[in-house]
């Protein structure tokens, strides 16, 4: 028996390539339209913002619903998961633009010459201000960057360049995991354990709470810098070792200026994400009403912690003390903006050049 | 200036794994010398080791000796660093450092170690390898700019003159050309032909048109078999290896049968 392979006859290129689509426009016009939906319930009928962003969110299902209709199901399985992904992204933005709306309203108000140059000495009821927390918050925190990164650091520049997976790096890098998952009322407790031994029962220092924030920033510290060194190719380094380079040298001049870029904007991040810990400067770094400039006595009031007891403890009348913490917690997210901002900047004056 | 080389009943190792076996050979001053073979012979591993770029790699090391005018490079009193300033690399993808300015990147070898520099010394230091690197013409007007702004074969001849700015006495290239388009790697020839006169070049090539070209001596690295370490079969003149070789496993693969 004998078979033939059949050609099939030449395809319509044109039938076979073509393939219905919905207008260019519809997508947007879809979304649009749903979005003013919403905004009409909301303003025309009984229903709650929730129930009318429900509805409205159900509405831009007719987009993935049409195209399947039309353009069939691949392009119909695209938009909807562009549609669940968009979704997702919204989803989260509502915690971040509800919290933003609601400091912003209530803090702004507060900002003023007096809030920001005055202490809370000698004030009861109105007036005052958060310039001993914002020099509290400030200088803890310098401090607890100060101690952390050059610990974080050098530690990352061991693991990746030195430790080389031997036994000890393995721990280094178990331990420094374990250390991620520190509560952080756990690294105050430390703080003020250790310095008890020096000082005796009760001691309150702001170099204590830098001690505590230190603690929390060092595994993340070690972590970031660690991600940026992996990421600087084995090249560079052994063109520096060809040209007769110490190990030393090829890490401290070609290593970390390639990886500088990076390492700032963990840093950054990790300085944004110990700033407003409250729980171990209760215990360790204490509350004032005074400025303290000393990092070694006395205690010293942090952002945080003054918005605790502003709102916690308000006296009587409440309100302009309620107030004063609206305002503070408006502040320390104003620090944290500018201190991301100021990392992009560096981030982007050290990358290295012709990557622009 | 220029030294030669000899290497005797060398051994190679990754860790356990024996990857280069009983090498000798002498490599002559002020010549080009080509390694050939098939790929994962050994070649690279093997040109690393002539200036202790080997052991670089976790486990790396290696048995016998590599004498360059009589000193074992291996003999536990040198240092690695000093003789990677002898002897000088270059690598098969263009490496110059990202942070660094074209004329930063021609002085890395001293910026890098922090060797203090007149500026008219080190302004003479960098056009000498430039020009050397037959780089000047092309890169003269912008040599603060990024060096990883430049082609590919720019970036190479740029690598080559950050490689002579330190006055090595040999130079190792390891296949320099095999990222290149025809047009660089045709510079890139002429330049090792003048290199020569200063320089004890040992180049590694896949392309033996090129070992043909710019080689005075080959050498001819194969391995055994399957798992077995790299060897080398046999090395020599040009020439000769090219037209007459003693060993049929060098004319086969000359002639392209196998490899
Ligand atoms: N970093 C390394 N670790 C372990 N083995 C390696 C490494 N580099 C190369 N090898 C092995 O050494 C042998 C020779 O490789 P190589 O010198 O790169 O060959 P060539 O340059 O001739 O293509 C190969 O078997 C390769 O798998
Ligand atoms: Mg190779």
């Amino acid at each position: 028996m004998t078979t033939t392979l059949q050609r099939n006859p030449e395809p319509d290129l044109q039938s076979l390539l073509h393939e219905d689509q919905l207008p260019t426009w519809l997508p947007r016009t879809l979304v649009a339209g749903a979005a003013l939906i919403t905004i009409a319930l909301v303003i025309g009928t009984s229903l709650s913002i929730a129930q009318a962003v429900l509805i409205g969110w159900l509405l831009t299902w007719s987009l993935p619903i049409a195209s399947r209709v039309v353009e069939g199901g691949r392009k119909a399985a695209d938009r909807t998961v562009t549609l669940l992904v968009a979704s997702a992204f919204g989803l989260a933005l509502i915690p971040l633009g509800s919290i933003l709306a609601l400091v912003i309203s209530r803090g702004a108000p507060q900002l003023n010459a007096e809030f920001l140059t005055y202490s809370m000495r000698n004030v009861v009821g109105e007036g005052g201000g958060i310039y001993h927390a914002l020099v509290g918050t400030l200088l803890v925190t310098a401090a607890a960057t100060v101690i952390s990164v050059p610990i974080g650091l050098f530690t990352a520049i061991y693991l990746v360049e030195y430790g080389d997976g031997n036994r000890l790096s393995r721990w280094i890098t178990f331990l420094v995991d374990v250390m991620t998952g520190i509560p952080s009322i756990v690294a105050g407790l430390f703080a003020y354990a250790l310095f008890v031994i020096f000082f005796g029962e009760g001691i309150r220092l702001g170099i204590g709470g830098a001690v505590a924030l230190a603690v929390l920033m060092v595994p993340i510290v070690v972590r970031a810098c660690e991600e940026m060194l992996k990421l600087v190719p084995n090249e560079l380094r052994e063109a520096s070792f060809a040209l007769g380079v110490p190990k030393w040298r090829t890490v401290v001049k070609v290593v970390l200026p390639t990886a500088i870029s990076g390492i700032v904007t963990g840093v950054t991040l990790a300085i944004a994400r110990v700033i407003g810990e409250t729980a171990p400067l209760l215990i360790i770094a204490g509350l004032t009403d005074s400025v303290n400039f000393n990092l070694f006595s006395e205690r010293m009031t942090t952002l945080p912690v003054f918005t605790y007891f502003s709102v916690k403890f308000p006296g009587v009348p409440p309100e302009a003390s309620i107030d004063r913490g609206w305002g503070a917690a408006l502040v320390l997210i104003i620090i944290v903006m500018v201190l991301n901002l100021i990392a992009r900047a560096v981030s982007y004056f050290f990358s290295p050049k012709g990557e622009r | 200036m220029a030294k030669s080389i000899d290497v005797s009943d060398l051994n190679i190792y990754y860790g356990d794994f024996l990857a280069v076996e009983g090498v000798n050979i002498t490599i002559p001053a002020k010549s080009v010398t080509a390694f050939i073979g098939p790929s994962g012979c050994g070649k690279s591993t093997f040109l690393r080791s002539l200036n202790r770029m080997h052991e670089v790699i976790k486990g790396a090391h290696v048995e016998g000796k590599v004498l360059v005018d009589g000193t074992d490079l291996y003999a536990p009193d040198m240092d690695p660093v000093n003789v990677r300033r002898l002897i000088g690399m270059v690598f098969q993808r263009p490496n110059p450092f990202p942070t660094m300015s074209i004329y930063d990147n021609v002085l890395a070898g001293q910026k890098l170690n922090s060797k203090k520099m007149k500026k008219s010394e080190s302004d003479d230091t960098v056009e000498r390898a430039l020009r050397q690197a037959g780089l000047w013409a092309e890169v003269k007007d912008r040599l603060s700019r990024p060096g990883s702004g430049l082609s590919g074969g720019q970036q190479q001849r740029l690598c080559i003159a950050r490689a002579v700015a330190v006055q090595p006495e040999i130079l190792l290239m390891d296949e320099p050309c095999s990222a290149l388009d025809p047009i660089s790697t045709s510079v890139i020839e002429d330049l090792i032909h003048e290199l020569k006169t200063e320089y004890t070049i040992v180049i590694v090539t896949h392309n033996m048109q090129q070992a043909a070209r710019v080689s005075d001596d080959t050498a001819f690295f194969n391995l055994a078999g399957v798992g077995q370490p790299g060897k080398l079969v046999e090395s020599g003149r040009t020439e000769k290896i090219f037209s007459n070789p003693d060993n049929p496993a060098t004319e086969s693969y000359i002639q392209g049968r196998f490899g």
